[in-house]
């Protein structure tokens, strides 16, 4: 036994301090050279997000007055304003999420209280998880076919479906994670109480769930009211005042996409000026709703 | 590392005492690791108090005392894992080699190849079991193939295990039980040679059978290293500590030769706690 | 008799709330069947809509790089070789700054500053693609074409085997401008993933490789990278997923030419940035419109295998 054991102990020549030592150099070397990269990747990805909203403000104040805000779009040199492109998005996404917002919830109930596993549920939840990241303009494609071509042209209405589609699944992902997150004991509590499963989920576990639901609808209001390509061909764009859904409708960034293409620089310092605006609250509606999220949970 | 020195070691015996066995000799050795004065905060939580105590040369010290009271705390400082973690600090002396080990000007990394670590449960890497042990030899040496395989064996071997995997080195190290995860943990951990191993409760995520080998093997590598064990199991202190040290709320209350803590304890709390009174 | 009147109201009420379940889990299940039928009919409506060009011009149609309105002859090879290029070379690009801002937040920031730095990355995928557009077509083209193009042109264009990339004039707008924007939509998202996977990885494994006196780059490469390397690929997958159909923003800066350009400065299309460019140009029951539906259905196409293939790799996300 202790015959074996000596010759078990360390082989080889001892632990060379020198060659240790060179190599532990060039080992922090390299770490130091890969942690400066990683500093100077974050760094570049804040200039990026800098360089983005200080070209924003920098233009978009300059073009920023009144006007863009009581005054419709007009022909260029006319003296025109965003009003209509700025009353059209807030309809469509409005409406838009108001219409996909309870398609979600119940797909997302669906998938996190009646269909956890089974095929279909996860058919369900692949299909959505699939519909949040698909090419919008392919939805904008789809409206066009079932909606604009079938009814006699684009409308409101169209550009509303086309974005009720953008919100569902991201309604869907966020109510079934919030769901999941809520324990079963809070659930065996209420049936144990005698309630029935719907009133189960709709009283409770939607109540509990209630911050991030609403911070998934909020989210959903901030995507689409960027979103430009699914309105090219569904509300298209209307120079003239109408809040009527079953004529084309103006909406902010296919007006934008329009002037900012164009070659009149008061055209163009319009384009600016309604980019600024949607920038900003885009932005503010997703910080909204991460300060939300924190707060309540 | 002459064997010579560490005669006294051999053939030691046991005595029995209530139920529990316990090594016999009362001797020893010097002080590999010299612990002083240490403080140890999480944030503004002071975690250890004051803690004077040294881990004799290969020998096996182990660490028992309630959940919380700050062994594992100790354990984590010997090898300055804390340092991971902002805001969690540690003040006084922990000399080796003739260096604080605690100081800012520590290397960190040639301190935790001098001192190793084996956590509590089975941290095989997601590579094969060869990989595994060689990831930690390459990160300190630069060996020829041939020499690197050798080390490999000797390593699997002096964790005993290299007659159950010298035929799968090229397969995943996650296909192995836990208890043999834990043994090539321990084989990773000595590949690095280091001086001073750590154990944070090894055995906790264990079976029985496991369990043994692994104590079997404590006993076999205090030969060659240091040894400090953090353990909930008192028989487990019992059966491969030299000496045993009893923390409580931060403090060390007694440190002493294992038989003499475990059959005269000193202080009337490690006489509650070694009888299970409280725990 | 008591017992019976005590159990005849008890056993409606159990009626009336099973009712109740019954219609709400009708309910629920209604609106999954829709969201499957929803991008069911997507896929027919697409294929139905561009088969007439599929009938027109057959398997050739994929590789063919016409788009003549006058003669009526479309192919859809310019606009596929261009989203592939301009996706894949974004994906280069964004790769490496994801993984840097990703193991800078989750190993080397103060925690201070991990979550406003973190949330800032986010925000770069809130903001709208077409601000990405003008900001692009504004602000990155002009520069490109006075500053970095011409140095690249001189430089890297004069190597041998891969200088024929970056020749030509210095437009500004074209592949390359629009991959680099492209590169910055999708860096947030393939960020977060690889951020998210990174913080899944129990600290006790990464503890085991410090004990071994590993630097920590070196527990970056051998222990977190090996555990989340599928995940890791699930999150650039998504990142690519999302550059094919990304459309305003690369309509902006693409240059819009319907022909393959050797050098990545020169001009092109993307099948999305061709749809919104032509679409509005192009009358009802024509064959381009036609042509412009079965463009859109090989978009779909392509990104569902990416998507798909992105969403199996982070579902089997880390099984420790």
């Amino acid at each position: 036994m202790s015959l074996a054991l000596s010759f078990m102990s360390h082989p080889g020549p001892r632990k060379d301090a020198a060659t240790a030592a060179r190599l532990g150099a060039s080992r922090k070397r390299a770490d130091r050279i890969i942690r400066t990269l990683c500093l100077a990747a974050t760094v570049i990805g804040l200039v990026l997000l800098a360089s983005i909203l200080i070209t924003l403000f920098y233009r978009g104040f300059e073009a920023m007055s009144l006007r863009v805000f009581t005054h419709v779009t007009a022909p260029p040199g006319s003296e025109g304003g965003l009003l209509n492109a700025i009353v059209g998005s807030l309809i469509q996404s409005l409406i838009g999420t108001a219409i996909g917002t309870p398609i979600g919830m119940l797909v997302g109930t669906y998938l996190a209280e009646y269909a956890k596993d089974s095929w279909l549920g996860n058919a369900v939840r692949f299909v959505s998880d699939i519909l949040l990241s698909a090419p919008s303009i392919l939805i904008g494609l789809f409206v066009y076919q079932i909606l604009v071509l079938p009814f006699g042209g684009f409308s409101g209405w169209a550009g509303i479906a086309a974005l009720a589609i953008i919100v569902i699944p991201i309604v869907v992902r966020t109510t079934e994670d919030m769901l999941q997150l809520i324990p079963n004991t809070l659930r065996e509590a209420v049936v144990g109480l005698g309630a029935p499963k719907w009133k189960m989920i709709i009283l409770i576990c939607w109540r509990a769930a209630l911050a991030g639901i609403i911070t998934g609808i909020l989210l959903a209001v901030a995507r689409v009211a960027g979103e430009t390509a699914p309105l090219l061909f569904t509300s298209l764009g209307n120079n003239a005042w109408s809040t009527d859904l079953s004529k084309p409708m103006s909406s902010l960034p296919v007006t934008i996409y329009a002037f900012a293409g164009s070659p009149f620089e008061d055209w163009i310092a319009l384009a600016w000026a309604g980019a600024l605006l949607i920038t900003l609250g885009v932005l503010s509606l997703n910080i909204l709703a991460r300060t939300l999220l924190r707060s309540r949970i | 590392m002459s064997l010579s020195t560490q005669t006294q070691n051999q053939g030691a015996g046991t005595t029995s005492f209530g139920g529990m066995q316990a090594r016999s000799e009362a001797a020893l050795n010097t002080a590999r690791v010299a612990i002083s004065n240490l403080d140890f905060f999480y944030g503004d939580n002071r975690a250890l108090k004051e803690i004077k105590l040294d881990l004799p040369d290969r020998q096996v010290t182990g660490m028992i005392g309630p959940s919380g009271c700050g062994k594992s705390t100790l354990l984590r400082v010997l090898n300055r894992m804390y340092s991971l973690y902002p805001g969690q600090r540690a003040t006084g002396e922990v000399m080796m080699d003739g260096e604080n080990i605690i100081a800012d000007s520590t290397d960190l990394n040639s301190l935790r190849a001098k001192v190793g670590m084996v956590f509590q449960k089975p941290t095989p890497f997601p590579m094969t079991i060869y990989e595994n042990i060689a990831f930690g030899i390459r990160l300190h040496e630069k060996l020829s193939k041939s020499e690197l395989g050798e080390r490999i064996e000797w390593a699997l071997t002096r964790a005993a295990i290299w007659n159950e995997v010298k035929d799968r080195l090229d397969r995943s190290a996650l296909g192995l039980s836990g208890g043999q995860q834990q043994r090539l943990c321990i084989a990773r951990t000595i590949a690095v040679r280091p001086e001073v191993i750590l154990f944070d409760e090894p055995t906790s995520a264990l079976d029985p059978i496991s369990t043994l080998k692994i104590e079997e093997l404590i006993d076999e590598l205090k030969r060659d290293f240091t040894i400090a064990i953090v353990t909930h199991n008192m028989q487990q202190a019992a059966r491969c500590a030299d000496q045993v040290a009893f923390f409580y709320l931060g403090e060390l209350i007694e440190v002493a030769p294992a038989a003499q803590l475990f059959t005269a304890p000193k202080h009337p709390k490690t006489q509650e706690y070694i009888t299970g009174r409280f725990g | 008799m008591p017992s019976a009147s005590a159990t005849l109201p008890h056993a409606t009420r159990r009626r009336s709330s099973s009712f109740g379940d019954k219609v709400f889990a009708l309910a629920c299940q209604a609106a999954g069947l829709f969201v499957l039928i929803l991008l069911g009919a997507l896929i027919i409506e697409l294929f139905i809509a561009g088969l007439p060009a599929f009938r027109a011009f057959g398997i050739p149609f994929v590789t063919s790089t016409d788009w003549d309105p006058v003669k009526e002859l479309f192919g859809a090879g310019v606009s596929i070789y261009g989203t592939i290029v301009t996706a894949i070379l974004a994906i280069f690009l964004a790769v490496p700054l994801a993984f840097g801002i990703a193991f800078f937040l989750t190993e080397l920031a103060p925690p201070w500053m991990r979550r406003p730095v973190g949330t800032a990355v986010e925000l770069l995928a809130a903001v709208p693609s077409i601000i990405y557009g003008m900001w692009g077509f504004f602000v990155i083209a002009p520069a490109f074409a006075q500053h970095v193009q011409p140095r690249i042109i001189d430089t890297v264009g004069e190597l041998p085997l891969i200088g024929f990339l970056f020749q030509g004039p210095p437009f500004g707008t074209g592949l390359f401008t629009a991959a680099f924007i492209l590169a910055i939509m999708v860096l947030p998202f393939i960020a977060a993933t690889m951020r998210d996977v990174f913080e899944q990885v129990p600290p006790v494994y990464k503890e085991s490789a410090y004990g071994l006196g590993a630097t920590t780059w070196e527990v970056m490469k051998g222990v977190v990278i090996p555990y989340t390397r599928i995940s890791v690929v699930g999150g650039i997958m998504l990142g690519l997923g999302r550059a094919l159909g990304e459309t305003m923003a690369v309509t902006f800066v693409i240059g819009n030419a319907n022909r393959i350009s050797t050098s990545l400065f020169g001009p092109g299309n993307t099948i999305a940035s061709l749809i919104a460019l032509e679409f509005g140009e192009s009358e009802t029951g024509s064959l381009k419109l036609a042509s412009l539906l079965a463009l859109g259905f090989i978009l779909f196409v392509l990104s569902f295998a990416v998507l798909a293939t992105s969403r199996y790799l982070l579902r089997s996300r880390l099984k420790v």
